[in-house]
């Protein structure tokens, strides 16, 4: 009974990282209808611009919020520069793009900061919190930031001018265009945003899984299978979603004989997997009907 | 000349322009075969050795491309039935001894199966909730390959060394000249199959259900037992090509296939152009060739030399080589 | 499968004579009057390219070597290619050095599957294929694989060293092991458990592997300490190791705590995992450990340093994966110094396979390589050591991994 409630506290902690990535893929989703499989590498370029302004010896939060804009300024940027030109290429071309982008990060930042280690700090220090050191300071600290996050999404969706304008731009290009919303710039601007999020995401992890030009190679997996499991039409589903996915991994990993410890990811996402084949659009997704 | 006259030139001529495209096609084809049958002799074998590997790639993207260009179901996870063919033949020589060429028909057949099984589940799955599943496949694969309980056949972690097989009835070959034409005489049994499908009542019904699932519901399709077939045909062609491969390179191991391959195989499909089956040699030549290319550019940045030239690629034409030539011979036929 | 391969072994080892033979005369493929051309494969790019330091660092010192009138009077001529740590990848590259490019020999290929891949090969084409970057232990084989030749001491003998160390020191040991999901991995255990003989079974009371793709192994050090183990085994490459430092401090997991060589470097394991939770750390070396204060104004390092400062300042000073290079490219220079009247490719591997006592600038003092006909190991010796907070201290004698069960 221990070690289960040990599991599920660790799965939290875990699953905080993966809630993190799930908003951002949420965000992205949001904007374009499509995930982005760079959007990890993004993250992790994010986050070693975080860590090189604090090499400068730039104040920490300072750090984190020059990080955040300069994301979102480059996320809109990358998206103006590199989208644009073949908006109208079919989704799998965008596809290969995002894959493009995803080896130009990870190779970039391999090129520019090596591919050892680092330690990124923590505002919120390691000491063991509860539940005997099973969650620390740090990842506390994440879940509450996490949170804050999906509640400045969530109020950002639902209730700003932007947020609807861009949710009817991803949702429907031809009408939002009529009703005068410049879907171009909305999608720009869901990148922008989905790349602050990431940024986010990727400051948060980088102190529990240290900071290397791969640290977001599964991580973005678990986001993925976080988001879609909760529904990616909703991101307080996702951040569900990224917790469930932890502890479901875990327990499996701790309780499954055989082969669950060697096939603790595999399992996990078997069950994502049997949970959508019986409810498409995830736990927490609205349903979409399709027009003939 | 009345309108009648008018309109009846424009058909003939319409149908000319056709039958003088049908005929720069064939004339194009022949030459490719003709290139690829004479190659061999002229490069070395080493080369010999990376065209082959070219051709079991674009075997591989033909199956995937069935799948996705022709279906309108998405997989990021087609390396598990490349490595599934891999390790189907790779166990059967080592373990059971049995000659390569039967090692092929064997793939095919339990990739085929496992590729039925998996489509079903996929079934109800689109868009970005496929590509999970599929995904999530691919980065499932290695893990599988290593399960300690399958040691005893897989190798596990170690892998599996094989034999490459000679010329046989003495011919004139080396073993890597041998290999090529034999790989080059599957593929193209594989294209002559993968075209007649296409083209057939099966195909017919195939494309509709990628086109519009609903109307072809309504037409009697039964979309379930098409899209679930549909996967298996693929599936099969890819295992046969991870079956080749596996003969080729004489070595299995979980970390040949981990999702990287998946990847390269869609970047193929979408490069070579998504709905065009002679795209799939474009697709495996950029599988190949293009990260050599990349490595020669620079070796700190090959990774984002690759990712330049894709998107390049994309920028030049964002509908693959499939769509180029298209677009080419449009022009041309319409002057 | 074993049988075959030394049928094939057997088979390429009489082919080989008969190719010195002939040899004698001619020079061999790759060597010219001027020139000695060498081919290396490693990845530079994708999951593993952290290793690719190795590749540069190895790169660099052929240029210090050059610049030094290079060996037997001939300039080498290093091509490297990338294989990105996929095996078909690295047999087409390898294939490429061989055939195309024409080297002479291939040297310090890097990781287990990969290596095994190309294992045949290189035997049937009798090219050598020096200095493996891999522990594995089935590199060093001269009977069925005659053209192989690893460097690093092997993981089973490693393993073997902890286990003589938990027997002789720790009473009542429970071990729990923490491995990576691969040949790495369950080498380390494979030689524990030889090491440890029949009371394996009952003293490794849990082993838990991870996977490269894991985010964290918190889950697993959690499983570790449930299990009541007193001894903790990591067997985790540099992420991982510091991972399993920082969580097993964070849950005050009291247990006497073995770091694999691999990742026992000061500068990118200890320090992110934080030496306040490093304390106490046991692990075996070969090499110095340039972070280590203790190896200030030491006479081999300091040419280390000087190399690195002319020939790669590009290069990180703190990882291990600098110090290997140099080590490893070291010996290349000495056995190619010492086939200098017999440059083909069998006398190289005579050459390796006749080292005695050579020590390298970055090995522990009294860490001495030696090779024989019957023996394809170069380093086989180890030293014990514990990380006091600040730096790792060595005790004990040097030990022989071959022998540490005796």
């Amino acid at each position: 009974m221990e070690t289960f409630i040990q599991q599920v506290l660790a799965g939290i902690a875990t699953g905080g990282i993966y809630a993190c990535m799930a908003l951002a893929v949420v965000m992205i989703y949001q904007a374009i209808h499509h995930l982005n499989f760079a959007q990890g590498e993004m993250a992790m370029f994010s986050t070693f611009i975080a860590w090189q302004l604090l090499q400068w010896g730039i104040p920490y939060w300072l750090a984190f919020g020059l990080t955040i804009v300069i994301s979102l300024i480059g996320g809109y940027v990358l998206e103006r520069s590199v989208f644009k030109p073949i908006h109208n290429a079919p989704v799998l071309s965008h596809i290969v793009i995002f894959i493009a982008l995803f080896a130009i990060f990870n190779s970039l930042a391999g090129f520019i900061w090596d591919f050892t280690i680092k330690p990124f700090p923590s505002p919120f220090g390691n000491a063991p919190l509860f539940g005997g050191g099973l969650i620390g300071g740090h990842q506390a600290g994440m879940i509450i930031i996490t949170l804050v996050v999906l509640l400045i999404l969530f109020a950002f969706f639902r209730y700003t001018r932007v947020g609807l304008a861009m949710r009817a731009a991803a949702a429907n290009p031809e009408s939002a265009k009529l009703v005068g919303i410049r879907v171009g710039v909305m999608t720009g601007l869901g990148w922008g945003m989905a790349s602050a999020v990431g940024a986010v995401a990727g400051i948060l992890i980088a102190p529990v899984v240290f900071l290397e030009p791969n640290m977001m190679l599964s991580i973005l997996l678990y986001g993925f299978a976080g988001a879609v499991l909760g529904g990616l039409s909703s991101p307080g589903g996702a951040v569900l979603g990224g917790f469930t996915v932890g502890v479901v991994e875990n327990l499996a990993g701790t309780y499954i004989p055989v082969v669950g410890a060697e096939l603790k990811l595999p399992i996990a996402l078997f069950l994502i997997v049997a949970v959508l084949v019986f409810k498409p659009t995830g736990l927490f997704g609205q349903r979409v009907v399709q027009r003939v | 000349m009345t309108v009648q006259q008018e309109e009846v030139s424009a058909v003939e001529a319409r149908q000319e322009q056709q039958a003088r495209s049908v005929s720069a096609a064939t004339i194009s084809s022949l030459v490719v075969l003709a290139a690829l049958v004479l190659c061999p002799f002229f490069i070395s074998g080493f080369q010999t050795f990376q065209l082959n590997l070219m051709l079991i790639y674009a075997i591989a993207i033909m199956g995937l491309n069935l799948l996705t260009g022709f279906n309108g179901q998405f997989s990021l996870g087609h390396g598990a039935f490349y490595a599934i063919g891999a390790y189907t033949a790779a166990i059967l020589i080592d373990t059971f001894g049995v000659s390569y060429v039967w090692t092929l028909p064997a793939a095919g057949v339990i990739c085929f199966v496992s590729g039925f099984l998996f489509g079903l589940p996929a079934l109800r799955l689109e868009g970005v909730y496929l590509a999970l599943a599929t995904f999530a496949l691919a980065v499932a694969t290695p893990q599988m390959l290593k399960l300690s309980i399958l040691e005893h056949w897989t190798g596990g972690v170690q892998g599996i060394v094989i034999r490459k097989p000679k010329a046989p009835f003495d011919l004139p070959l080396s073993q890597d000249q041998w290999l090529y034409f034999f790989t080059l005489f599957v593929g193209l049994l594989l294209y002559w199959a993968a075209r007649n499908m296409v083209k057939s009542r099966s195909g017919r019904a195939i494309m509709a259900i990628r086109d519009n699932p609903l109307a072809a519901r309504s037409m009697g399709v039964n979309v379930a037992l098409y899209k679930s077939l549909t996967f298996g045909v693929s599936a099969l062609f890819t295992g046969i090509a991870g079956a080749l491969g596996a003969i080729v390179i004489q070595f299995v191991a979980p970390d040949s296939f981990t999702f990287v391959l998946s990847v390269a195989l869609l970047v193929g499909l979408v490069v070579g152009g998504v709905g065009w089956l002679p795209g799939a040699i474009v697709g495996g030549a950029f599988i190949v060739f293009v990260p050599n290319i990349a490595e020669e550019i620079s070796k700190g940045l090959s990774g984002a030399m690759y990712g330049l030239m894709l998107i390049l690629l994309i920028y030049v034409m964002p509908t693959g080589a499939g769509g180029l030539i298209r677009t080419v011979t449009d022009r041309l036929t319409r002057r | 499968m074993k049988d075959r391969f030394k049928r094939v072994g057997g088979l390429s080892a009489v082919v080989g004579f008969s190719v010195i033979a002939f040899a004698a005369a001619a020079q061999d493929t790759g060597v010219t009057d001027t020139t000695i051309k060498i081919g290396l494969v490693q990845p530079f790019s994708g999951p593993a390219s952290a290793y690719s330091q190795i590749a540069y660092t190895n790169e660099a010192y052929i240029n210090m070597i050059n610049d030094n009138g290079g060996v037997c009077g001939r300039q080498i001529e290093l091509i490297t290619y990338d294989d990105g740590y996929s095996p078909p990848k690295t047999v087409e590259q390898t294939r490429k050095l061989v055939e195309s490019d024409q080297v002479f020999l291939i040297f310090n290929g890097l990781g287990t599957p990969t290596n095994s891949a190309i294992h045949d090969y290189m035997n049937i084409k009798e090219v050598p294929q020096l200095f493996v970057a891999t522990g594995a232990s089935k590199f060093g084989d001269p009977e069925n694989f005659p053209w192989t030749m690893g460097w690093q001491p092997n993981y089973i003998a490693e393993g073997k060293i902890y286990a003589r160390y938990i027997l002789d020191n720790i009473d009542d040991a429970k071990i729990g092991i923490l491995y990576q999901n691969d040949d790495y991995g369950k080498d380390y255990i494979n030689g524990l458990r030889a090491g440890l003989g029949d009371k394996a079974d009952d003293m490794i009371v849990m082993e838990q592997p991870y996977e490269v793709a894991d985010p964290t192994v918190d889950s697993q050090i959690i499983n570790l300490k449930a299990s009541g183990a007193n001894v903790f085994l990591n067997v985790a490459t540099p992420k991982f190791a510091a991972q399993a430092i920082k969580k097993a401090a964070e849950i005050g997991w009291e247990a006497t705590h073995i770091v694999n060589s691999v990742s026992n470097s000061v500068g990118s394991v200890l320090k992110p995992a934080g030496f306040e939770n490093a304390v106490g750390i046991i692990s075996a070396n070969y090499g110095k450990d340039p972070q280590d204060p203790q190896w200030e104004g030491d006479p081999g390092l300091q040419k280390w340093s000087d190399f690195m400062d002319k020939y790669y300042p590009d290069g990180d000073k703190t990882s291990s994966f600098t110090v290997f290079g140099y080590g490893v490219t070291q010996t290349l220079e000495h056995v190619l110094k010492s086939s200098c009247d017999d440059l083909t490719r069998a006398g190289v591997m005579k050459a390796a396979a006749s080292i005695t006592d050579f020590e390298t600038d970055t090995a522990l003092p009294g860490i001495k390589i030696n090779t024989s006909a019957t023996d394809f190991y170069p380093i086989e010796q180890m030293q014990l050591m514990r990380f006091n907070g600040e730096r790792w201290e060595l005790f004990g004698d040097v030990i022989d991994g071959s022998n540490a069960t005796n």
